[in-house]
Formats: structure tokens, sequence, C-alpha cells
């Protein structure tokens, strides 16, 4: 029988299961259980959170404090402590609670992390995972909601991951752990509770394979994380209006398929990237221009893409669900494409 | 509810043996031998990038890690050649590091700012001042998650203790009793900036305080007393203790980089430095101790000035990186 699993429980799934394999994984951040400096109350306060949105929930209780650490607020000390231990042969999996926090760990990542097995030409590896949570619409307002995928996309030596649903969540979360180099893992706090089939045995999905979520011959709607979701939601009004569009989830943004999606354009001529963060310099933006180099003779029509705006989130909820890509801002595109 | 301070156990002074007066005098005189020919190939330019010489500061690294075991941990910063050859890095391999070449520790890919080699735990040298503690912080974490007792020491200056890492370092370290030794070089500046300016406390050792972390200030220009703290702070967190903080009150002779006008240094300061030069103060114990004559050390210092003179020359002949190189080892694995 299929089982429903929800990308929060997939994930928490896929880290129980890979610490059960593997002692030297551990988890550490902040909250990531809760109420540490509580054990002795009555009921102990282990797992108090899970982490604000419940994810690694339970693991406290089932691994004990010693593996699923409650850090300090301390970014750069935690990220770059994983560091360490990931080349003295651990596998750190750290959350950075929101990717807005970023910031204040960003010089351990962009300078250290990144940079280790490039000029140690080989010698040293940094097998890690930064967990972070990204995304608009939850009514966090400006330094709680950004989707900042490109500032890691951007850097070599980092891989950055961000599935769109709770198979893949599972999957990639199994390949991150196991890769050999600093991993991003983006998720949407959006898509946390997003149910699909999950099989409860581990399975890896190996990075830079993207996924053809809807076959269509008209246009290719290339959706980024949560913005795949908006992409089918377009692509069902679009079948109505007789257009067929073909979405593409490219699952993970470094490596990039690049291929799948210039093969897809090839065919339909026509290419819209939706993406939920800023449009300069965005994943958007690099799509695009990836595929203006590579497909340029494909292309019947320009490439549009769908983002929010260049300005921070806004708090009001009409201002915020103003700034999220919608399916029918989706449809506004494509539809000027023919 | 506050942490408790733990008190370091006093050593008893123990004399260096013969062999380990040696080993401390090859290895400063390696160092300054070394520093001595980088400073002469920056003003000639012989060399490209920046060069940050460790002249002065050269019984820092001389105290301390020849202390270490083979699997313990290293950090450094720019200005790790000192260490480096501490460590035991063929002097060849640094210079040809400095040069860009096949021959240099990480290929010709670091510079002189990256010299480090993992196969001697050095896990890297950072080019920003505090960017190695957290590093080493969780390398020690890692040994104690390992219940492998190895030890990190992580190397910075003065002007690392403003950034937010060195603070949030100090704190991992001593909520989780990770064995760190931190090893601050005050060498009064940062970069042009003289520490009594910078800072706010009136040491280093006093910005420890809070962190519950037990602390030496130590003369940096006196090996074996760096060498009596250095022990001491290794033995406290090998045993357990948790992290241990030397400040060596150092200098630098040079400027922050080869080419640094100095002109920040009040007259005489240099000078007044360099009569306590920790090379001619440790022969003078050596000799009056009768552990070494004068011919050793002699003799010692005309073979690091060999050894240096011919590492520069394998440098200078070696090839620079073929150019697929440089698009190698950014991943293990890639799949684009």
């Amino acid at each position: 029988m299929s089982r429903q699993l929800s990308v929060k429980d997939a994930i928490n799934e896929a880290l129980a299961a890979e610490m059960e394999l593997d002692n030297r994984v551990f988890l550490i951040g902040e909250d990531i259980g809760g109420g540490a400096g509580r054990d002795e109350q009555y009921p102990p306060a282990l797992d108090a959170w899970g982490g604000p949105f419940g994810v690694t929930q339970g693991l406290q209780t089932r691994f004990g404090r010693n593996r699923v650490i409650d850090s300090a607020l301390a970014e750069t000390g935690f990220i770059g402590a994983c560091i360490g231990a990931a080349v003295a042969g651990l596998r750190p999996v750290a959350e950075i609670m929101y990717i807005d926090f970023i910031g204040t760990s960003f010089d351990q990542l962009l300078n250290h992390a990144a940079k280790l097995r490039y000029v140690y030409n080989g010698k040293v590896s940094v097998p890690m995972v930064v967990r972070t949570v990204s995304g608009a619409g939850f009514r966090a307002a400006a330094e709680h909601s950004q989707s900042l995928y490109s500032l890691y996309t951007h850097i070599p030596g980092l891989k950055v991951v961000a599935p769109s649903n709770a198979y893949d969540a599972k999957g990639l979360m199994v390949s991150a752990i196991r890769d050999p180099d600093p991993v991003i893992f983006i998720e949407h706090k959006r898509l946390y509770m997003k149910e699909c089939e999950v099989p409860e045995e581990q399975y890896a999905i190996p990075f830079g394979e993207a996924t053809i979520v809807r076959e269509g011959k008209d246009v290719t709607i290339v959706g980024i994380q949560k913005m795949v979701h908006t992409s089918m939601d377009a692509a069902d009004v679009l079948a109505g209006m007789g257009v067929e569009a073909e979405v593409i989830d490219p699952r993970t943004y470094s490596p990039l398929d690049i291929r799948t999606i210039v093969n897809s354009v090839d065919k339909t001529g026509r290419l819209v990237v939706v993406d939920e963060s800023h449009p300069r310099c965005s994943l958007a933006t690099d799509i695009a221009a990836q595929v203006a180099d590579l497909a340029f003779a494909s292309l019947r029509a320009p490439i549009r893409r769908v983002t929010g705006a260049h300005t921070p989130i806004p708090f009001s909820p009409p201002l915020e669900d103003a700034f999220i890509p919608q399916p029918s801002s989706v449809v506004t595109a494509v539809m000027t494409l023919f | 509810m506050a942490k408790q301070l733990v008190e370091l156990k006093e050593n008893k002074t123990v004399q260096p043996s013969r062999d380990e007066a040696l080993a401390l005098w090859t290895v400063m005189s390696r160092i300054r031998a070394f520093e001595t020919e980088v400073s002469r190939i920056a003003e000639s330019n012989e060399a490209e990038g920046y060069l940050h010489t460790y002249m002065g500061e050269e019984a820092v690294a001389a105290g301390v890690i020849p202390l270490l075991e083979a699997a313990d941990w290293m950090t450094s910063t720019y200005r790790n050649h000192g260490h480096a050859i501490a460590r035991g890095v063929p002097l060849a391999a640094i210079a040809g590091e400095l040069f860009g070449r096949t021959t240099g520790v990480c290929g010709g890919k670091g510079g002189s700012m990256h010299v480090a080699d993992q196969n001697l735990g050095m896990i890297g040298a950072m080019g920003i001042v505090a960017g190695g503690l957290p590093i080493a912080v969780g390398a020690a974490f890692a040994s104690n998650y390992l219940g492998e007792h190895r030890v990190a020491v992580s190397f910075f200056g003065d002007g690392a203790v403003h950034q937010g890492a060195w603070h949030e370092s100090m704190e991992f370290a001593s909520l989780f009793n990770c064995p760190v030794v931190f090893v601050c070089e005050n060498n009064l500046y940062a970069e042009t900036t003289a520490v009594d300016y910078h800072l706010l406390t009136a040491s280093v050792s006093e910005m420890t305080g809070p962190y519950r972390i037990p602390t030496i200030q130590v003369d940096g220009m006196d090996v074996l007393a760096v060498r009596e703290a250095a022990q001491r702070a290794i033995n406290h967190a090998r045993e357990g203790g948790g992290p241990v903080f030397i400040e060596a009150m150092t200098y630098r002779y040079g400027g922050q980089y080869e080419g640094d006008t100095q002109t920040y240094k009040p007259p005489g300061e240099v000078e007044y430095w360099r009569s306590r030069d920790p090379l001619p103060a440790f022969r003078k114990v050596a000799i009056d101790t009768g552990l070494l004559t004068d011919d050793h050390l002699d003799q010692i210092a005309e073979n690091s000035k060999r050894e240096v003179a011919d590492a520069f020359e394998d440098a200078k002949n070696a090839p620079f990186p073929d150019l697929s190189v440089g698009i190698r080892d950014v991943y293990k694995e890639w799949s684009e």
C-alpha cells in the first residue's frame, strides 16, 4: 500500500535513517531539539521544538543530546565548527533556522567550506550539510521570508539542493549527507506540510538531474522549488486555453541540469522561468542566460522571467501576496509568447 | 548556572633535552632564514602576490608546534610560513607555493596566504583573521565525539579578537569543552592599527574571562616560556579539561605585508623589540646552561640558510601547473 508523507516528515525520516546507518552523522542548530538546560524538568524537555517547524522533532529523544545538539544562537561558531568536524571525520548536518540568517555565518561558508578542497589541491574534504528554510508566504516579514538560492549557487565549491516535494526531499537529503562536499539543502516553509507518496526504504536521488513534472509541446516552464507547484497550477489553466506547457523542476541548482531544460526548449521554442526570489542575478536570470546561450536558435519568442519584485518582502498580507508569483502571473507571461 | 573557571595545573619546569634544544633552534633559525629570503625576494620583485612574514614571532611557532602529536590539528592564518615550517612542511614545498609552482604544498593553488599541509594535520591557513578559530574548535569537537584525544591548536593575531567568529569560538569551545588551544600572537598591530587603540581591555587575555577559559599570558620572545605555557595548555586540553587560551606577547619586525612602509611604527620600537630577539635570547640560555655550543648553533643557522637557498632555487626552477589544474578539485564529484 502506498504511503503518503509530508516534506517535513520525509526529511525527518531521511535524517533518522542516515543517523542510524552512520554514527558520524550528527545534527546541530538553534533549537533543533529545544529545551536544552531544562532536561531535569518533568516531563523532560527533550525535543521541545524540533526546530521552529518541527522538522527534527523526535530525533533528540531517539539519538540524545550528543548527536542532536542545540547550539547557541551563533551561526558563525557552529557552522565553522561543522567545517572542522567534517574535516576531522564527522558528517555534520547543521540547520540555519532561516535562510535570511545566512549573513551571520557566510564567511565560514563562502571563504572556508567552499574553498578548502580547491585551495589545498584536493587533499581535504568538507562533507557537511547546511539545512535551511526559505520562502515567502508565512507572514514572516522582511528578514524571515527571503529565497536566497542564488547567493549560494554563485559560489563554486558549494552544492545547492531545493526539493519541491516529499519524495525528492527524502532522496536528496540522503545524497546530501553522503556527499563528499558541502551541500546547502534549502527547504521551503510553505511546502513542509505538502504530502506525496514516499517509499519507506532509504533511497538516494543523484544531484544534477531535473525532472519533467508535466509534459507539453508549446512552452517550457521552469519552476524554482515552490514555484513548481505555481507553474503546475498555471499549466492546468493554460491547458484549458489550449496551450500545453512542459513543467520542469531542476531540483538541484548547483549542479544544474541545464541539458533537460535546453532539450525541452528545443522542442517547445518558448521558456518561462518562475522564481519567487528577487529578479536580479537570480536563478531565473541564470537559467534564462544559459538557455539564450545554448538554445537561441530554438527560441521562437523572448524568454520571460516571473519573479518577486526588487524589494524587500513586505509584511502586510495583501502586499506579501502581491510579491509572490501567482499562477495567474505565469499564465499572463506565457500568453505574451504567442 | 555559571560555568566555573578550571585552573591549569602548574608544570614542573623541565629543561629541554639537548635534542629538544637543537630542534627548537633549528625551527627558529629555519623560519628566520626563510622569512629573510621572502623579504628579499619581495623587495626585488621576484615573487607575485601578498607576502606576510613572521620575523620576530619565531618563538611562538617554535614553542608550541613541536609539542603537538602527529594526529593533532592546527589552523593558521595568512602569516603562516613559520607555522608550516615548525610543523615540518618541507621548505621547498612552501617556497614552491609562494611561486605558484607544481612543487608547492597546495600545487600552487593556495599561494603564500594558504600554506598548509592536511597530511600534517594543518586543516588550513585562512585569509580571514578569525576564520580558522571555529574550524579548529570543530576539529576538537570531533576529537571528543570520536573519543580520540586529539588536540587542535588555532593560531591568530590580536586583530582577530574583534571578529564575531572569535567570540563564537570561545563560547562554543567552552560550552562543549572542546580540546582546543587558542594561541593569540599579539604582535601589537592589527594590520596598521595599534593594539592599544583597538583593544578595550588592558590585554587580550582579559577578554577570555567571561568565557571561563583558562588563560596564560606569556613572553612571546622567550621560546622556553612559550614552550612551558604550551605544554600546560596542551596537557590540559588533552586530559579533558577543555579549551585553553595563550596570549603570546610578540612583535612583527616587518609590516602587515612586504611592501608596507610601516610609517605608523614609532621611532625606536623595532629596535627595542630586536634587542629582545628570540634567537640570541635562546642562544644565550642554551650556552649558559651548557646545552649547546656556539659552534653547534652557528652550524645549524648556516645549514638553515643553505636549506632555504636550495628551497627557493628549487621553487624557481619548478614548472607552473598545467592549466587543467585550475578547474580541478572544486568538488570531489560533479555532474553538470
